[in-house]
Formats: structure tokens, C-alpha cells, sequence
């Protein structure tokens, strides 16, 4: 880039492109209460729907007497399976090619699950109804745990797939088994193992949590007798998605469905799915021929809307004496619940937990993940990471530290030595990945140098000394993890949801006056993509981004995308925006060069203008030219300035970081503290740099949470116990520490401006840093690896097994 | 989350709302700050048809000394005693005890008098309130009469307030200058319920401990106060014998429930700790000035 002068870098900063730290547009109605949620809506007629759940795990449901409930004031009608199976709508498809009851069809599979709709006047009357209608059960043998429910005595949840050998993911070998999944080369990384110098094992159960986002789920669907047309608001990570599935579910024509993604307060994958509530939400209008609204509450939200995580991950690292690793194994044993409705792309029934490789080169890996069916709620999304990423990330992290105790080897140390080289990139990983761009050792060294990790190991151990003299209670671990995510999904060749392949959109229309709306296929859920992606195109048409609407969310206006979830927003949609952008600049010169009266390759782009090259006092703005396109004939270009984009990433981007956290525990009372926690992220060309921290700050806490006591627990008859925030653990600001970040960047080589995306990296890199942290204060002691999550009590148990109470 | 069908009343005093009482019967329950009735209604585990709402009536707000006692009015918030230079001066332990319940928007509206009444044994006042051997007023159809603390809780939920009595006030005796005092509460989170917690009062002449309370929060169905306790502490240094003797006759009193804070063993090591800490918090602080 050439050196600007003083005038340029003006023209620059007013256009608030890339990399300014732009306040966020969408904070002026969010803090002043003036955001537009689902549950705000209120349209002429509107009724209410209220599910009647089970309150058992297992159970048949023998009878469902509703004319108590429907002799209530107000009520109009109460749904069960029998009503929707003349519609075919009793059962519906998930995303991971299994089938989901809608309404119980004659069993239910867990606690929560929907049995009955009732349609009130108001969700006050749909309430009282709820608990007027008797529905008989016949309790059935619960399974809880993933690797009883493949015995041989075990019960038969899914009755109607019994029988069947073939799933969606190849063949079942038990009548709860849904899929094996297999990648990387068994044979050899077993010779591997055999003839290891070094073999380390473990099991690793990444909990089952929930991302619990602040707005619960709900809808309105609204079905116009008239004209035919069918409107859905509703809370949708991907409204386009849900368009195409509403059509092929209820056979309406997808050109008079209309999905409306309005304010979303968080998704955090739990809006990606699709829910009971939004197809009787659905049915119940086209029966009523009102509006129909669904929102859940708290309890039904953490019960039975998806869940994320429950894999066991069984491990084997192999290395030599020294410390190089020469293989990995891994067996996952994943917990689906009572129905596969994870939210994967088709081809990856366990995401792409295949990048559990991590940030290492390690030449031979074997990866089998087993798919299981227990009394739990249905869901495994993707908790505000890229499909599985955040399981793969902990288990090689963890792994990887197991690894440095069995070698008595500090564990940056080990990372270090094994960490894919600069030049190594792209990198072909064992498990089929081609890793885009990265700077593993820079990374990591400006960690360690900004945190004093040396001075930290000699506090630690001076702790540790004077804790065996008995001076103080109080231990000292130092959590370090190195993630590499694998987001932007993705090439359509691999990525498909339902067939739908997974490229994102954006049209840009620039209005005479030289300002513009630019239209993407993603949603913001509190992402701030009106911010960024005006700043993405400020950079690239020269328009300021305060003089750019961004709008999304709407399937009748935005062009078709696959939404947003798995970190895909900017390395997709925003690699749209900058190609719909250059599409435009394309247009801009033609014209520019006409009303210059030059040759097009006689002028050059500078900040907001075309220039004559050497002699740049002839120039036409970015608003010249653009009412140029509306009020001049121009000879071989038609009127007007717009572009729409379609953009199929060649790869997925490969965001990475290393984060260090410093804990204090307290040994006889279990309680933690985090001293100091440091988030290097790496997540290439920095759009937003305040918006990336905001991100960090977010998504570190739900890893805080989720490492240190966030979990969905089942007790043995199935009973949810963790189903209010009483339990499930949401860290308010006292339990929050202050948030240090800092980064480097390495941009995509394939990106149009080199981003990454990095809304997820916090949760797939802290969630390990913190574990890690908890292991390694007790590590002199013994340990080798305590499960998540670490709250109090588990802490506690650990120091006594340790005898570490006297 | 959605509450039964409930009439709402707001009586202007004591009198009509215990006439409401009378009329509604088992079917009323009395409203104070809701921090716990409300989520129960919403839950449906609690479905009053008659809601009497208490925060009109002036009557039951208020911090006064009375000669040695310290008098509160059962709908003074948590927030109105914490700032109360009055409790912060005489009874400090109650202060200590209101700034761990919750967060300051629940103490905003959360009161007194429903922390102690409401009978659930996740609340820290019932147990502070033992230890300091404090009374409630309770006003009914018959006038008025006071039940101390110590016998005010008989199972979860339940106490010795009968259905048409009102918790009009608390009566606080005040400690003895020089009094050291501490409640020790571990918990998750912010506004969380003790795993375990322990109020602890005592005073120390000439180094030797003259007189102790005990009482400890959310480790049985109700509030224990345990008088063996204190007793082990009466008379001694305060010394780890007398300390270790104190802990293991509260242990013999409490009978906590395992659930997601942890198992009975993890709440019975927690007790321990927190009685320990409190112990020694409070030594420390006795004969330091006024109580």
C-alpha cells in the first residue's frame, strides 16, 4: 500500500471501513428497550399456544383427554398426533436426516416432550388448559447413559426405526445406535500405538450443556385465508433455511411462505433447528385462519430445546520419549437423546470433530464417533462453536496436556514442539482438513511473553510449597490452550443442510444520492453485522458505512443464504459483501471513465473515487458516479447500481489463538477464582477490533460457565435437574473476571479480505484453558484429568481422593 | 411459567388484611417482597386463590430501638436494613447477612419479614435470626403473641404461624457491646442459596468465650440452631479442641439433602469449614469496640 497523505487518511477514517473501531448501530434501540423481539409482536386476533408436556423420560402414552381443557373459556382448541397425522405433520425431518414426533405419537422418549398443543385467547387460558388435560401414561425402563443404552437387554426407545438396519449415516447395529462415523487410517494409527515409545489414555466426557440464550425460542405464524400466504416470525438462525423446509414439510408453495427473522436476543446454535412449537404454531393457524404465537419459557427452553455437547471421548496420544507425536485415537460415544436433530451439514453426522488433530502435525490419526440414543432431549448443536469444533478442541487440549505429565514435560513445552510450522501451511491434516493459514509458534510465544509464563510457573511452584507446608489452602493452576477452529462452512462440493448447499449472499443497491442497503442471507443474533458488513463495503465501494443500511432476516426481500451459526457470517456473507461490493466498484468505473471521458484503464480506485491516473485532480466520487447511474444514459451499460453476490467458499478458514488462564483454588471449599485470563486471537483481517473484543468477552464467559459448572444433569428416571437458572449455571458480572485480549493476524489466503471470523473462538479456546487450569493445580498431586464441569463439589471430591483433607 | 387464577388484595392495614385472612382462609396467602412465592406461583407449585398484598400497609415498615431490643417491621426490605445505621450499629451481624442474600435488586424489594416467614430453608435469616435469639410478633383474630426464632420452624414451609396470624414484626435482641459476630455463606453464584452457611454469636471476657450462638442455613428442612454447639465453646480459648467439639456437635445436628450444590458428605465438609471460619471471624472481632 502505498503512503497516504494527510487529506487521504480523512477521506479514509470518514468512511469507517475496515478495521475502525465503528460503535455499533444496532446499540441505539437494544439499550433503550427498543428492539423488536418475537414475543413483542402482537397482530388482530393473535391466539396462544402452550404445549402440554411429559413428565416422564420413557412412557407409553395410553389415552390424552382434552375436553375438560377444551370446555374452558377461551380455549379453541386443544392439538394432539391424531390431528396432525391426516396432515402428515405428526412426525417431522430433522437436520441430521432423522425424524422428530411433533406431538407425542403414541410413546414418549423424554421428559418435556410436547404431547399435546392447546390454542388459547391468551397465554394465561392456554396455561389453565394445559393442566386440564389428562393424558394417562404407562411408565416405561428409562436409559440415561449412552453406553447402557447399547446393551443387549437394553430398551427399545426408537420403536419406530427398530427394525431398521441402514440410518441416515450408514448401518445400525442395535436398535438405539444412529450412526458410526469414521475418518483417518485405523490400521495404522493402532501400528502406531503398538510401537509407541509413549502411549497416554483417557476418557473425556465434554458434558451435556445448553446455550441457553437470554430469548428463549418462539414464533408467530400467520396463514392469510385470502391470498394463501403463509408469514413466519420467529426466532431463526437460518429464515431461508426454514422457508424451504416449512415448504417441503407442508407442501405450501415456497413462493407464498414468507420467513421474518426479527430481533434475536442470542442464538448460540439453539435457533438453528426446527421445533415442535413452530409447526403447531403453523398448523394452528391454518386452522384457526389467525395468528398463532409460540414462546417458550425458561424451563421448556433448558428441557427440550436442543441441548450441545454430551460426547465421552476415549483417547489414545502416542509420542516418542522426547515429545513428538506420532498418532492419535479416538472413539467418541455420542449422547443424542431420544431423536438425532443435530444440526450439522448432511455429509458430517458428528460436525467436524474431525479437526481434533488440533494445531498439531501429527502424521497418523483414527477417529470413530458412535451415535446413540437416550432419554434425553434431542438437539447436539453447535453451543456458539462450528459443529463439534469446541468437543475436538477440548480433547486434543486435554489430551495434549495428559500427554506432558506422562512425559514429565511442561505443556507449552510439548504444544511447541509439535505445533504445524508457518511453512507447513496449508497444511493437509490426518483427518482429511486442509488448514488455511496460521502462525502457531508467533502466536503462542507472544502469549507466554505477555503473561510471563516463566515467572507464573515459579509462583506456582513457590505456592505449591508453601501449601505443603501448610501456610495457605490455596492452589495455583495455569491453563494454557492453543485452538484451531475450522468455520466458515462451507464449500457446497462437502457442505449441505437438507441439500441445501451452503453458500451465503448479499446484494448491494446504491441509491441515486450515493448512499445504500446492502441485503445478506445471514441474521444477526447480537453479532453486529449492521455494523460490520457497512464497514466491509465502506472499504470496498467508498460509501461511509453510517450511509449503508444493512438489513437481513427477511426471506421476501434478502437474497437466499444458509444463515448464521458456526462462525460462518463473515467468512461467507462477508466474503458475498466485499464480491457484491467489487462487483459494484466494476460498474462505478465504466462509469466513472465515461463522465471523465477516459479510457476504463486509464483510471485507478482511491478510498471513495476514480482517479485519472497522474493527474488526480480529475476524479469522479463514489456519489457522483452513483447518480450518474440513475440520470445519465451511458452508451452499453443499462441504468442503475446494484449487485448481488452468491459466494461458495473454496475452503473453510481456520481461525486460531492461545489463551492462558491463572486460577486459584481453594482446595477445602472447592471455590475458584480466575486471577488473570489472557485471549490471543488470531482471527485474520480484523474488521471491528471493538466488536472482536465483544466477542471474546462474550463467548469467554459462557466458556467459564460451561468449564466451571454449567450442565443439563439427568437423574436416573430421566428428570431434568437442572431445568431453571436456579441450577443451570449463567455467570452474572461478580463471577465474571476482567477479560485481557490481544492478537496477531494472519489473514485467509482465500478469503476476499483475508477475515476469519471469530464469534466462536473464545468458547472453543476457554473452555480447555479453564479445565486445563483446574488439572494442572493439581498435578503435583496425582492427577491426571477431572471431569467437567468443575464446580465446587467435584472440585472438592478431587482434593479428597487426593488426600489432600488429611 | 405462568401463575393460577388469583384475586388480588392490597389492604391499607394490619386489621383488614387479617380480616381477608379470616374470610379467605386456607385459600389466602399473604404477599410480602415475593422473592419466593411469586417463582412458586409461577410454577404452580403454590396456587393461592387469595393474594393479599402487605407493601401498602406503612404500619409494617420501620427500624426502632426499644429499650435492649431492636424492633424491625416485617415489610422493611433487605436493602432498608442494610442501610439502617441503627442495625449497622447494634446488631452488625444482621447486616452481614442481608448483603449475601441475592443481589441488590432482589434486596431492593425482598423483605424481612417474608424472608423468616415464608418458613423456606434456603433463606439466611431464619438461621441469623436463631442465633440471635430473636422473636416474631404474629397478630391474629386474638390479638397479638411472640414465638422465638428457636421455635418458630417445624418443617420446610411449615411453621409456627398459624393460617390467620400475621408476621407483623421482628424483635431483635441486642448483643452485649463488645459481642463478635459472623455469617459465613459458601454459594455457586450471586443470588444463589447457601451450599452451607453458618451465623455464629459469642462474646470473650478475659480471653475465655462467656456465650455463644450457633445456627446454620440450608442444611436441614429448617433452620438449625444448635445450643450443644455454643455449649462446647462456653468456657474455653476458643482453642481447636473446643472448635473441633463445637463442629462435630453441629454435624450431629444437621441432616442436609444431597442435590446439584453436591452430595451430603461435600454439605457436611462445607458446614464444617464455614462453622470454623465463622468461629474464627467472630473471635476476632469480639471485645473490638461496640458489637
Amino acid at each position: 500500500m502505498t503512503e497516504q497523505s494527510p487529506v487521504d487518511l480523512d477521506r479514509a477514517e470518514k468512511l469507517q471501513g475496515l478495521g475502525c473501531r465503528r460503535k455499533r448501530v444496532e446499540d441505539a434501540r437494544f439499550t433503550q428497550g427498543k428492539g423488536n423481539y418475537v414475543d413483542d409482536m402482537k397482530l388482530k386476533g393473535m391466539l396462544f399456544g402452550d404445549f402440554v408436556r411429559s413428565p416422564y423420560a420413557h412412557a407409553r402414552v395410553k389415552s390424552i383427554d382434552a375436553e375438560a381443557a377444551k370446555a374452558l373459556p377461551g380455549v379453541v382448541a386443544v392439538l394432539t398426533a391424531d390431528d396432525l397425522r391426516p396432515l402428515n405433520l405428526h412426525w417431522m425431518p430433522t437436520l441430521a436426516g432423522d425424524k422428530q414426533m411433533v406431538l407425542a405419537d403414541g410413546k414418549v422418549l423424554y421428559q418435556g416432550q410436547e404431547v399435546a398443543f392447546v390454542i388459547a385467547e391468551n397465554r394465561y387460558i392456554a396455561a389453565d388448559a394445559v393442566d386440564l388435560v389428562e393424558v394417562e401414561y404407562e411408565a416405561l425402563p428409562v436409559v440415561t447413559d449412552p453406553f447402557k443404552a447399547l446393551a443387549d437387554d437394553a430398551p427399545v426407545l426408537r420403536e419406530d426405526i427398530a427394525d431398521q438396519k441402514e440410518g441416515a449415516h450408514g448401518p445400525r447395529r442395535h436398535p438405539n445406535h444412529i450412526f458410526t462415523w469414521e475418518q483417518g487410517d485405523k490400521a495404522a494409527t493402532e501400528a502406531v500405538l503398538a510401537g509407541a515409545e509413549v502411549v497416554a489414555e483417557e476418557m473425556i466426557y465434554y458434558h451435556r450443556t445448553h446455550p441457553c440464550p437470554l430469548e428463549t425460542c418462539g414464533c408467530v405464524a400467520s396463514m392469510d385465508k385470502v391470498n394463501g400466504k403463509l408469514t413466519l416470525w420467529g426466532t431463526f438462525q437460518a429464515p431461508h433455511a426454514v422457508r424451504t423446509v416449512a415448504s417441503l414439510i407442508s407442501g405450501i408453495a415456497e413462493h407464498n411462505i414468507r420467513v421474518v427473522s426479527p430481533d434475536i436476543g442470542g442464538g448460540f446454535g439453539n435457533k438453528v433447528g426446527v421445533y415442535p412449537g413452530y409447526i403447531c404454531a403453523v398448523v394452528a393457524s391454518i386452522v384457526t385462519g389467525v395468528p398463532v404465537k409460540w414462546v417458550e419459557d425458561r424451563m421448556d427452553n433448558l428441557m427440550t430445546t436442543a441441548f450441545a455437547r454430551d460426547y465421552w471421548m476415549q483417547g489414545k496420544i502416542a509420542a516418542t520419549k522426547d515429545g513428538r507425536i506420532t498418532g492419535l485415537w479416538c472413539h467418541v460415544t455420542a449422547d443424542h437423546g431420544g431423536f438425532d436433530a443435530c444440526a450439522d451439514p448432511t455429509k458430517f453426522p458428528a460436525g467436524f470433530f474431525n479437526i481434533c488433530t488440533g494445531s498439531y502435525d501429527i502424521p497418523t490419526a483414527w477417529l470413530a464417533v458412535d451415535g446413540v440414543y437416550t432419554n434425553k432431549a434431542p438437539g447436539g448443536v453447535a453451543y456458539r462453536c462450528s459443529f463439534r469444533v469446541t468437543e475436538a478442541s477440548y480433547f486434543i487440549e486435554r489430551m495434549v496436556d495428559i500427554l506432558a505429565i506422562k512425559l514429565g514435560m511442561d505443556p507449552v513445552e510439548l504444544r511447541l514442539k509439535n505445533f504445524i510450522r508457518k511453512d507447513q501451511f496449508p497444511y493437509q491434516s490426518a483427518l482429511g482438513w486442509e488448514y488455511d493459514s496460521g502462525d502457531y509458534h508467533t502466536a503462542m510465544e507472544k502469549a507466554l511473553a505477555a503473561v510471563d509464563y516463566a515467572g507464573l510457573r515459579r509462583e506456582q511452584a513457590e505456592r505449591l510449597d508453601a501449601f505443603k507446608r501448610g501456610e495457605t489452602r490455596k492452589l495455583i493452576g495455569i491453563g494454557v490452550s492453543f485452538f484451531t477452529e475450522i468455520v466458515g462452512a462451507g464449500p457446497v462440493k462437502n457442505c449441505d443442510i437438507l441439500g441445501l448447499g451452503m453458500f451465503d449472499s448479499c446484494e448491494i443497491r446504491i441509491h441515486p444520492t450515493g448512499s445504500a442497503i446492502a441485503r445478506l442471507g445471514t441474521i444477526s443474533q447480537g453479532q453486529g453485522h449492521a455494523t460490520t458488513f457497512a464497514q466491509i463495503l465502506a472499504s470496498e465501494i467508498g460509501i461511509p458505512a453510517d450511509a449503508i443500511t444493512v438489513e437481513e432476516g427477511d426471506t421476501d426481500t434478502a437474497p437466499y443464504g444458509l444463515g448464521t451459526y458456526g462462525s460462518r457470517s463473515t467468512p461467507v456473507a462477508g466474503a458475498a459483501t466485499a464480491m457484491a461490493g467489487r462487483k459494484i466498484r466494476a460498474k462505478a468505473q465504466m462509469i466513472a471513465a465515461y463522465l471523465l471521458e477516459v479510457h476504463d484503464d486509464d483510471i485507478e480506485w482511491d478510498i471513495d473515487r476514480f482517479v485519472v491516473k497522474g493527474a488526480p485532480e480529475r476524479f469522479k466520487t463514489m456519489t457522483e458516479i452513483a447518480f450518474a447511474a440513475y440520470n445519465q444514459a451511458i452508451p452499453g451499460l443499462e441504468p442503475g447500481l446494484e449487485a448481488v453476490s452468491y459466494y461458495d467458499p473454496p475452503n473453510m478458514t481456520y481461525p486460531f489463538g492461545a489463551y492462558v488462564c491463572v486460577m486459584e483454588i481453594d482446595v477445602d471449599t472447592g471455590e475458584t477464582e480466575i486471577r488473570r485470563f489472557y485471549a490471543l486471537d488470531d482471527c485474520g483481517t480484523r474488521i471491528n477490533p471493538m466488536i472482536i473484543e465483544g466477542q471474546v468477552h462474550g463467548g469467554l464467559t459462557e466458556a467459564l460457565a460451561i468449564a466451571m459448572g454449567q450442565e443439563i444433569a439427568y437423574d436416573e428416571n430421566g428428570n431434568v435437574m437442572t431445568a431453571t437458572l436456579m441450577d443451570f449455571f449463567m455467570p452474572t458480572a461478580v463471577e465474571t473476571p476482567t477479560w485481557e485480549t490481544d492478537h496477531t493476524v494472519t489473514p485467509s489466503p482465500h478469503h476476499p479480505i483475508g477475515a476469519k471470523g471469530v464469534g466462536e473462538s473464545p468458547n472453543v479456546g476457554g473452555v480447555s484453558a479453564f479445565s486445563n487450569a483446574v488439572n494442572d493445580a493439581f498435578r503435583p498431586f496425582g492427577l491426571t484429568h477431572a471431569q467437567m464441569p468443575h464446580d465446587h463439589w467435584r472440585i472438592w471430591r478431587t482434593a479428597q481422593q487426593l488426600g489432600l483433607h488429611g | 411459567m405462568i401463575p393460577g387464577n388469583f384475586a388480588y388484595h392490597r389492604p391499607a392495614d394490619v386489621a383488614a388484611a387479617a380480616r381477608l385472612l379470616q374470610e379467605h382462609g386456607d385459600e389466602a396467602q399473604l404477599l410480602a417482597g415475593g422473592h419466593s412465592l411469586i417463582p412458586m406461583m409461577k410454577l404452580r407449585m403454590a396456587q393461592p386463590s387469595h393474594l393479599i398484598d402487605l407493601q401498602d400497609i406503612a404500619g409494617l415498615k420501620g427500624i426502632s430501638r426499644d429499650g435492649a431490643r431492636l424492633v424491625i417491621g416485617a415489610m422493611t426490605t433487605q436493602h432498608e436494613l442494610i442501610g439502617d445505621a441503627l442495625v449497622a450499629a447494634a446488631v452488625p451481624l444482621l447486616r452481614e447477612a442481608a448483603l449475601q442474600i441475592a443481589d441488590p435488586q432482589v434486596r431492593y424489594v425482598g423483605t424481612i419479614g417474608g424472608n423468616v416467614a415464608n418458613g423456606d430453608p434456603g433463606n439466611d435469616m431464619p438461621g441469623v435470626m436463631q442465633c440471635l435469639d430473636a422473636s416474631f410478633e404474629l397478630t391474629g383474630p386474638g390479638g397479638t403473641r411472640e414465638v422465638a426464632a428457636r421455635a418458630f420452624y417445624e418443617a420446610a414451609f411449615t411453621t409456627a404461624r398459624a393460617e390467620d396470624e400475621i408476621l407483623t414484626r421482628i424483635i431483635v435482641p441486642i448483643p452485649k457491646p463488645g459481642s463478635g459476630y459472623a455469617y459465613l455463606k459458601q454459594k455457586r453464584k450471586i443470588g444463589d442459596y447457601a451450599t452451607a452457611a453458618a451465623a455464629v454469636l459469642l462474646a470473650v471476657e478475659s480471653g475465655r468465650c462467656t456465650s455463644a450462638a450457633i445456627a446454620m442455613t440450608n442444611l436441614a428442612a429448617t433452620p438449625v440452631f444448635t445450643e450443644a454447639a455454643g455449649a462446647a465453646l462456653v468456657g474455653t480459648t476458643l482453642d481447636e479442641a473446643a472448635v473441633g467439639a463445637a463442629v462435630a456437635a453441629m454435624l450431629a445436628a444437621i441432616d442436609p439433602a444431597t442435590d446439584n450444590r453436591g452430595p451430603v458428605e461435600f454439605k457436611k465438609h462445607v458446614a464444617g469449614l464455614m462453622l470454623r471460619r465463622a468461629i474464627a471471624e467472630a473471635a476476632g472481632r469480639a471485645g473490638r469496640g461496640t458489637a
